[in-house]
């Protein structure tokens, strides 16, 4: 190791820690806009499909207190070019339950709530079509999905390399409609300053909110400045804009005043995006020593009617395991619900549900370990794309993570285990997760004393950017944390994208380390090695993907162990201890990254248990739209997780050798929960979440 | 209608005019500005507001701000004294026991509510003995008293240790 590694690695705390833990880090809402606030509420569409023909604001504008009651009829036009949902209040049409259809300014939030209650709404509406179904007729084939994937891609003959496999598994695979619910609800608070706007905000990545207020109020990018320093966790909700920055900014150019928009939460239901749900049939074809000859991933999920999000569902099929004939293949239906958007692991989560459970099908019907059933089927290069891998160890996070959980010498026979009442089961799934980074733009400045600030408009929404970046910024300076400033989360800082797609350390850390050896050169070439008195400023830029992305095939790998405990009378299940093994590349910090794999498992184990938004087929809305009946896990519901990673790094991915660990640790969790279930109890159950009441369901069947 | 209030909060008395309808929660955040306890769900289901009413936790969304009287609410960021961290907030950070923070500061007094819950021999759905005198804080234990507090980050398996930590040291756990 050289000297430029000692930070990079270790388990540094949070330098953010003390504030969290006592409260004192603002939050959006908690930041002082310099003046008193007024608050925002807003009337949410009833129906799904329709037109408002009646809208009464007059009993509301009388309440003492209320400052301006927002409508159609007279909400300040937003310029052309906002797509989905964002044009708010700009027409009588209504795309969506839970729509905004007006909205209430007031001094306090006990009046603006007050007053909400005082608006009639009347609507022309049609019947919801909300239910998503294989046979409906028009599920139509995007032109490509979410992030530049394909929208099919089909390699050899499926259809008869199916047909002659000696053995076979075709199963189909459900997972519900699912909410982020970070636990700080979205909020904007907006200021403007005669043209120019300030808004406090909790989203993924200022830079990612102000293209978007630009649009819609007609401003210059240098009017708006968007700061968000902390935010109370996102998931992908927080990383576009959705009506909250809309409304608020509109609001506070109304009343001229600060204004804050804090969502409830049964409005996270409609407001900030969902996961899509899907349906997935699953083939595969293997010969007796179980090497797959053919792999058929088909997804049918949904969007809304006013926007298009296709989710990338089967691409981990793409890469995560060798097989000649293979097909994968994404249709949508477009539903009268709110657009959905990115959430954990958009595409590999649900998508890695229906492969890993599949997987697990097939080494029941070849009689074969599971674990070994995927090491026969490693493939050497990337199988559809032909390219070799940057670095590729799922293998030896499977045998590394067997070894470490104690899995040798399982029984293969499910429903033979029981402890008291409790039917025990084990089960495995991998885990995998593109790796990638984005553009961004950084600018270091030192002084004459060797202080360094750093700046870059990165985002840390729980992931410990705050403390990772300052260890990279201090070891690629050649100092120490404390020499180090960081400043993040405001849009008058370099250009970053958000916290997204687990490419933030990739994206932000690797801006930090190419604009550090760019001061450094200037350092030691013009001023001896030594800062200058007056100081020096250098702006560096990653200009984005790496060199190597289209030469090799990058990304990170792991490999769940799950027990699982079933009550043989009630049906609950306990997830009591389970080991993970990551090939994530370069670890940064210690400490957080565990925090990480670890909240990503636990959140594919409360996916696999409790999470699902139940949608009412006949009048169009989420059933359980609050946190006492939108289960996420508990405390009580999370067991002994065991937490390790490989020591590699990836070189060809970014200077760091890191790969991403933001969403990788959900990836086939909820898969390994389901095998394990099904190892205690002989039930296959293939529709997420796996809740009491569907063992009976399957003891019925069965 | 509006109510004359005195607020005791962390130490410090706070006149202020509250509507009769507003919650201690929106008392603190809106009116005072004492955004240590935060708000996930403002209907008593994520445990984000926790803050300590005379010691007893409580989830200040449901408690009305012109019902608390003469009681001592203490936040956590009031846990601290002499702006000296809690055992808890350091035990907190040493185990990375949170992600965003945001539920961070109602699990604090979360912890703070079943450390003072032990001593006084308080049983729980998991208490082996429940007319025991103490009860020890095993994991079983802490896992099911801190139920109430989501943590949507799934810091749970770090939250369990620093709070068994501060536990041992305080006698409540072997």
């Amino acid at each position: 190791m050289t000297t430029m590694d000692r930070l990079v690695g270790a388990g540094v705390d949070r330098i953010d820690g003390p504030a969290k833990v006592r409260g004192t880090a603002p939050y959006a809402y908690e930041q002082d806009p310099g003046e008193p606030i007024a608050h925002l509420a807003v009337v949410q569409s009833t129906v799904n499909r329709g037109r408002i023909s009646r809208l009464d604001p007059s009993r509301a504008e009388a309440l003492p207190g209320v400052l301006a009651v927002l409508t159609p009829a007279n909400a300040p036009r937003l310029g052309k070019g906002l797509a989905s949902d964002l044009p708010v209040l700009q027409s009588l049409d209504v795309h969506y339950q839970g729509q905004v259809v007006a909205a209430v300014v007031a001094e306090t939030s006990e009046i603006a709530k007050a007053a909400v209650g005082a608006i009639a709404v009347g609507y022309d509406a049609e019947p919801p079509d909300v239910a998503l179904s294989p046979d409906r007729e028009d599920l139509y084939a995007p032109e490509k999905l979410m992030a530049g994937f394909a929208t099919d891609s089909i390699i050899g003959d499926v259809d008869g390399a199916l047909a002659a496999a000696v053995v076979s598994i075709d199963a189909t695979y459900e997972t519900p409609t699912q909410h982020h619910n970070p636990i700080e609800m979205h909020t904007s608070m907006a200021r403007w300053d005669g043209d120019s706007l300030t808004l406090w905000d909790a989203d993924q990545g200022p830079h990612n909110i102000v293209n978007d207020l630009v649009t819609g109020f007609g401003l210059d990018a240098g009017q708006v400045r968007v700061i968000s320093p902390y935010v109370g966790g996102a998931f992908g909700s927080k990383a576009f804009t959705h009506p909250n920055q809309m409304l608020a900014a509109m609001a506070a150019r109304v009343v001229g005043r600060t204004v804050v928009y804090e969502l409830t939460r049964q409005q996270m239901f409609s407001l900030v995006g969902h996961r899509t749900p899907t349906i997935q049939r699953l083939r595969l074809g293997a010969d007796p020593e179980g090497r797959l000859t053919a792999i058929s991933h088909e997804v049918v999920e949904h969007t809304a009617r006013i926007a298009e999000f296709a989710e990338q569902t089967a691409t981990p099929t793409r890469v995560l395991y060798a097989a000649p004939h293979r097909r994968t293949t994404h249709r949508l239906a477009r539903l009268d619900v709110p657009p959905p958007t990115i959430m954990r692991a958009p595409g590999e989560t649900p998508g890695m549900f229906a492969l890993e459970s599949a997987m697990d099908e097939l080494a029941v019907v070849l009689g074969l370990d599971p674990v070994e059933l995927r090491i026969r089927n490693e493939p050497e290069r990337d199988p559809e794309r032909d390219l070799p891998w940057s670095t590729r160890n799922l293998v030896e996070c499977l045998r590394t993570g067997a070894e470490r959980f104690g899995w040798a010498g399982r029984d293969l026979r499910p429903g033979v285990r029981t402890e008291g009442r409790w039917l025990v089961g084990t089960g495995v799934a991998s885990a995998t997760y593109p790796t990638r980074r984005r553009k961004a733009q950084c600018r270091i400045s030192v002084d004459g004393a060797g202080r360094y600030v750093v700046e870059i408009d990165g985002s840390d929404i729980g992931t410990g950017a705050w403390t990772a970046l300052t260890q990279i910024a201090a070891d690629a300076l050649g100092t120490d944390m404390a020499s180090v400033e960081l400043r993040i989360g405001d849009s008058r800082l370099p250009f970053a994208g958000g916290a997204g797609g687990s490419t933030g350390l990739a994206s932000w850390g690797t801006a930090i380390v190419f604009t550090a050896r760019d001061l450094r050169k200037q350092l030691d070439e013009q001023h001896g090695g030594q800062p200058p008195a007056g100081g020096l400023s250098v702006d560096g830029e990653l200009p984005g993907e790496s060199p190597h992305a289209k030469t090799h095939s990058m990304h990170a790998y792991g490999a769940h162990f799950v027990e699982v405990r079933v009550d043989r009378d009630s049906g609950e299940v306990r997830v009591p201890r389970a080991t993970s093994v990551y090939d994530a590349g370069t670890i940064v910090n210690a400490k957080t990254a565990r925090s990480q794999l670890l909240g990503g498992f636990s959140m594919g184990v409360s996916m696999a248990l409790h999470e699902g938004s139940v949608t009412d087929e006949r009048y169009g809305h989420y059933v359980n739209h609050d946190l006492a009946e939108y289960h996420v896990a508990t405390n009580a519901d999370i067991g002994e997780i065991d937490i390790s990673w490989l020591d590699v790094d990836d070189q060809l991915a970014n200077p760091i050798g890191l790969k991403g660990i933001g969403e990788i640790g959900i990836t086939g969790a909820a898969a390994a929960v389901a095998n394990a279930y099904w190892h205690a109890t002989r039930l296959r159950i293939r529709d997420l979440p796996i809740t009491p009441d569907k063992y009976f369901r399957e003891l019925g069947e069965s | 209608m509006d109510s004359q209030i005195t607020l005791r909060v962390d130490g410090a008395a706070h006149p202020l005019a509250v509507d009769t309808r507003t919650t201690l929660l929106d008392a603190l955040r809106e009116r005072l500005r004492i955004t240590s306890p935060k708000k996930g769900c403002d209907h008593g289901q994520c445990g984000a507001c926790t803050v300590l009413l005379d010691g007893r936790r409580v989830n200040s969304c449901l408690v009305l701000a012109v019902t608390v009287g003469d009681a001592e609410v203490t936040t956590s960021d009031g846990l601290a004294v002499d702006d000296v961290p809690h055992a808890l907030h350091r035990s907190f950070v040493e185990h990375d026991a949170f992600q965003c923070g945001y539920c961070t500061p109602g699990q604090v007094c979360s912890a703070a509510g079943i450390l003072a819950e032990a001593r006084a021999g308080w049983p729980s759905a998991v208490t082996p003995d429940v007319a025991a005198d103490t009860v020890e804080l095993t994991d079983d234990e802490i896992r099911e008293r801190m139920s109430g507090n989501l943590c949507r980050c799934a810091a749970y398996a770090n939250i369990v240790p620093a709070v068994a930590d501060v536990a041992r040291a305080e006698g409540v756990r072997r």
